[in-house]
């Protein structure tokens, strides 16, 4: 099974609602979505991707089993692993970039569970987190896209990712959008 | 780096060599350990890793406490500290004794936030608090019971959420960088080394609390554990784990009742 895995801070949250907007109805691949959010915040942000989303959106489970038709968030105050048999572990472990959940430590976990078959994705975001774990996926063969800093409104995320790394995939929300649709047939 | 494939290596390496079994580990968490572990030390593959094992067996204690998570802060969540004095003290209040397991006890932070609220409901006399580790380095750190103060305005805001009727400065003797918990806190809590892998029932705790340590294990030995605490508790004894975990796919999840479904505290029923 190939999975998406998207990473997103600061201005990120519209994105995603746009980006499961613009899911083609009929695509059920999973999506994972790493989002920096508040400590013990009582935050619905899967009842608000839901109203967007054909998906099931729920809150990824420690020992929970990836399935088609799911997209999964990664819970506030956790780091998000993938077990090779592509069940989710959680962790509480020291924070990564200032930040539990961290885009890098997902990223890097998700590249070594899946290797080719893993799509990484870097939205806008005011800090370097999530740079060293694309440019991990990208070396593990897996497909890496991200936000063009032009457009991110904040573009340091972005702009590290590319900086360490230079042949990430790097487009606008819209070109986002069709490059999941095509990788999700 | 290592990938997932050298990880049995490893394990069956570790057994052999210094009789801790990770095999109950999970993968992904244990990876991530290792190569956290390797970063540090500056190795870059599994030659650097197996040598290091194998022929400085001094190192070995670092290994462990790198593996072995051991990040926590005083009263995290304190929602389920709130919930733990409106749920569990006052049923616990009616014992002449109460035995506490505080499992996989990290630095003392929360066996010390744990101590804070049993004394201010002047409970802490007739408690006793067992407080286990893996790792005989986060014993020792727990035992001194120094930490950092740079944090120390969020754990005080969180003890007031947690329902702290005091100020958390009470507790701690502070100078500019680090603070100590006060040795009064510290006369009832006993700290000893326990490996929930291997070892068994030590005492009968009214009360156990073991948060995020099962997200580190693979779902046969979490139920092992959970089997574990079943065995260590009198009917009628709490459980609480981590927001997280819970007994919803283990063996003895008709064993208990659901206490509060959020902060994950059950008690035993039969």
């Amino acid at each position: 099974m190939r999975i998406i895995i998207i990473g997103g801070s600061a201005g990120a949250f519209n994105l995603i609602l746009s980006i499961l907007k613009g899911l083609d109805k009929e695509i059920d691949i999973p999506i994972v979505l790493v989002l920096h959010r508040l400590k013990n915040a009582k935050t619905i942000l899967e009842d608000y991707l839901q109203l967007e989303s054909h998906y099931k959106v729920k809150e990824a489970e420690d020992k929970e089993l990836v399935k088609a038709g799911h997209i999964y968030t990664a819970a506030s105050n956790y780091h998000l692993l993938l077990n090779e048999n592509l069940s989710f572990s959680l962790d509480v472990s020291e924070e990564v970039n200032y930040s539990r959940p961290s885009i890098d430590v997902s990223f890097e976990s998700f590249s070594f569970a899946l290797n080719e078959k893993c799509c990484g994705i870097l939205l806008s975001g005011a800090n370097q987190d999530g740079a060293i774990g694309l440019k991990m996926i990208a070396e593990n063969g897996g497909k890496t896209i991200v936000q063009d800093p032009n457009e991110a409104e904040f573009s340091s995320m972005p702009l590290s990712a590319i900086k360490i790394y230079n042949n990430h995939i790097v487009c606008t929300l819209s070109k986002i959008i069709k490059n999941i649709n095509n990788y999700a047939k | 780096m290592i990938e997932f494939n050298d990880i049995d290596e490893i394990v069956f390496l570790i057994k052999k060599q210094y009789g801790y079994d990770f095999e109950g580990y999970s993968r992904a968490s244990f990876l991530r350990r290792i190569n956290r572990y390797m970063q540090l030390s500056g190795m870059v593959n599994i030659v650097n890793l197996k040598n290091d094992l194998i022929n400085y067996p001094e190192n070995f204690n670092t290994f462990i406490n790198e593996i072995v998570v051991n990040v926590s802060e005083f009263f995290r969540d304190p929602d389920f500290f709130s919930s733990l004095l409106t749920n569990v003290f006052p049923y616990l209040e009616s014992y002449p004794k109460i035995n506490v397991w505080s499992a996989g006890c990290s630095f003392g932070e929360e066996t010390y936030s744990l101590a804070i609220l049993l004394k201010e409901l002047n409970l802490l006399n007739k408690s006793r608090i067992y407080a286990t580790d893996i790792s005989t380095n986060a014993l020792d750190r727990s035992k001194k019971g120094i930490y950092s103060i740079k944090d120390f305005k969020e754990y005080s805001n969180n003890y007031f959420s947690s329902g702290g009727k005091e100020s958390l400065n009470k507790y701690f003797v502070s100078d500019g960088e680090k603070t100590i918990i006060n040795s009064e806190l510290k006369k009832d809590i006993l700290f000893s080394r326990h490996n929930l892998v291997t070892d068994g029932v030590f005492k009968e705790c009214q009360l156990i609390l073991c948060r995020n340590v099962l997200i580190y294990f693979n779902e046969e030995l979490q139920n092992k554990v959970l089997e574990l605490f079943y065995d260590s508790l009198p009917v009628h004894g709490f459980l609480a784990l981590g927001n997280k975990e819970s007994l919803r796919f283990s063996s003895i999840n008709d064993k208990f009742k659901i206490i509060d479904s959020k902060q994950k505290i059950y008690q035993k029923i039969k």
